[in-house]
């Protein structure tokens, strides 16, 4: 049902943005992917704040079955982090000429929250499993959610303005019909993560279980 | 193609394959899960025969 909703959902959103949205005057086609590339990076901020809610709730309430869902949607957020990166270096290239530039802050500082988030995976593989494990890594997932606002907020301050701010106190500066394309992409592409977040949570813990099985079977 | 539509196509391919793969590795991680599930049953059965 949920996977139905959403390909009807990201079909509906495709639709708007080949057929209904208008063409930008300044960029034309290439800002369409800005449809896409906005709510990618905004669920994979909402994906690691997913994260270090299930870390910090791992941590006071010591229920083990937060660790796995702690860890599902970081995974989550560092696959829909590889897409903003993608798709903004492609975006920037279009417009600006450059695939990417390190003077812009607000590009260093999403790869920043990247690589920490990745950085997140070396550490959880490298101890046993166990509840030394799920610990250390939630407490590495809270510290993590720091770098989100900033990250977030360093678009929206930065006086070299390179990197379009489109969503400002007086509001969207867009038309009607692109904030309406937007906001059903916005409410796809979070679908497709939850999606996602479920499925694979589902796997690994049917991958869980039947390990438990093995081991009982076996002995 | 304008280069505008190569960048807009870039992206979206982009999107869609990541999407695919991931979805893919899903489906072998399923299949692997689906024939141990059914070898655990076959090792169930054989204890239960075993203490029968």
């Amino acid at each position: 049902m949920l996977a139905a909703l959403t390909a009807m959902l990201v079909g509906s959103s495709l639709v708007l943005v080949f057929l209904v949205a208008p063409e930008d005057a300044d960029q034309g086609l290439s800002q369409k992917i800005f449809y896409f590339h906005v709510p990618i990076a905004l669920t994979a901020y909402a994906c690691f704040g997913l994260g270090a809610y299930k870390a910090l709730l791992l941590l006071w309430r010591k229920d083990e079955r937060y660790d796995l869902e702690s860890y599902v949607a970081i995974h989550q957020g560092t696959i829909f982090g590889v897409l903003t990166l993608a798709t903004g270096s492609i975006w920037a290239k279009a417009s600006w000429g450059h695939w990417w530039l390190w003077s812009e802050n607000q590009l260093v500082l999403f790869l920043v929250l990247f690589l920490f988030y990745t950085a997140y995976f070396m550490l959880r593989f490298s101890l046993e499993e166990g509840p030394r494990r799920a610990n250390i890594s939630a407490v590495y997932a809270l510290f993590g959610i720091v770098l989100v606002p900033v990250s977030f907020l360093a678009i929206r301050l930065a006086e070299n303005v390179i990197h379009p701010t489109v969503f400002t106190r007086e509001g969207p500066q867009m038309t009607g019909t692109m904030f309406f394309t937007f906001c059903v992409a916005w409410v796809a592409i979070s679908s497709l993560a939850y999606t996602l977040y479920r499925v694979e949570l589902l796997g690994k813990r049917v991958d869980s279980n039947l390990r438990e099985l093995r081991e009982a079977l076996t002995s | 193609m304008s280069s505008g539509e190569k960048y807009l196509a870039a992206a979206y391919a982009v999107i869609f394959v990541t999407v695919l793969v991931y979805v893919a590795i899903i489906a072998a991680k399923l299949t692997r899960l689906e024939r141990e599930t059914a070898e655990l049953a076959r090792l169930a059965q054989t204890r239960l025969r075993e203490r029968g």
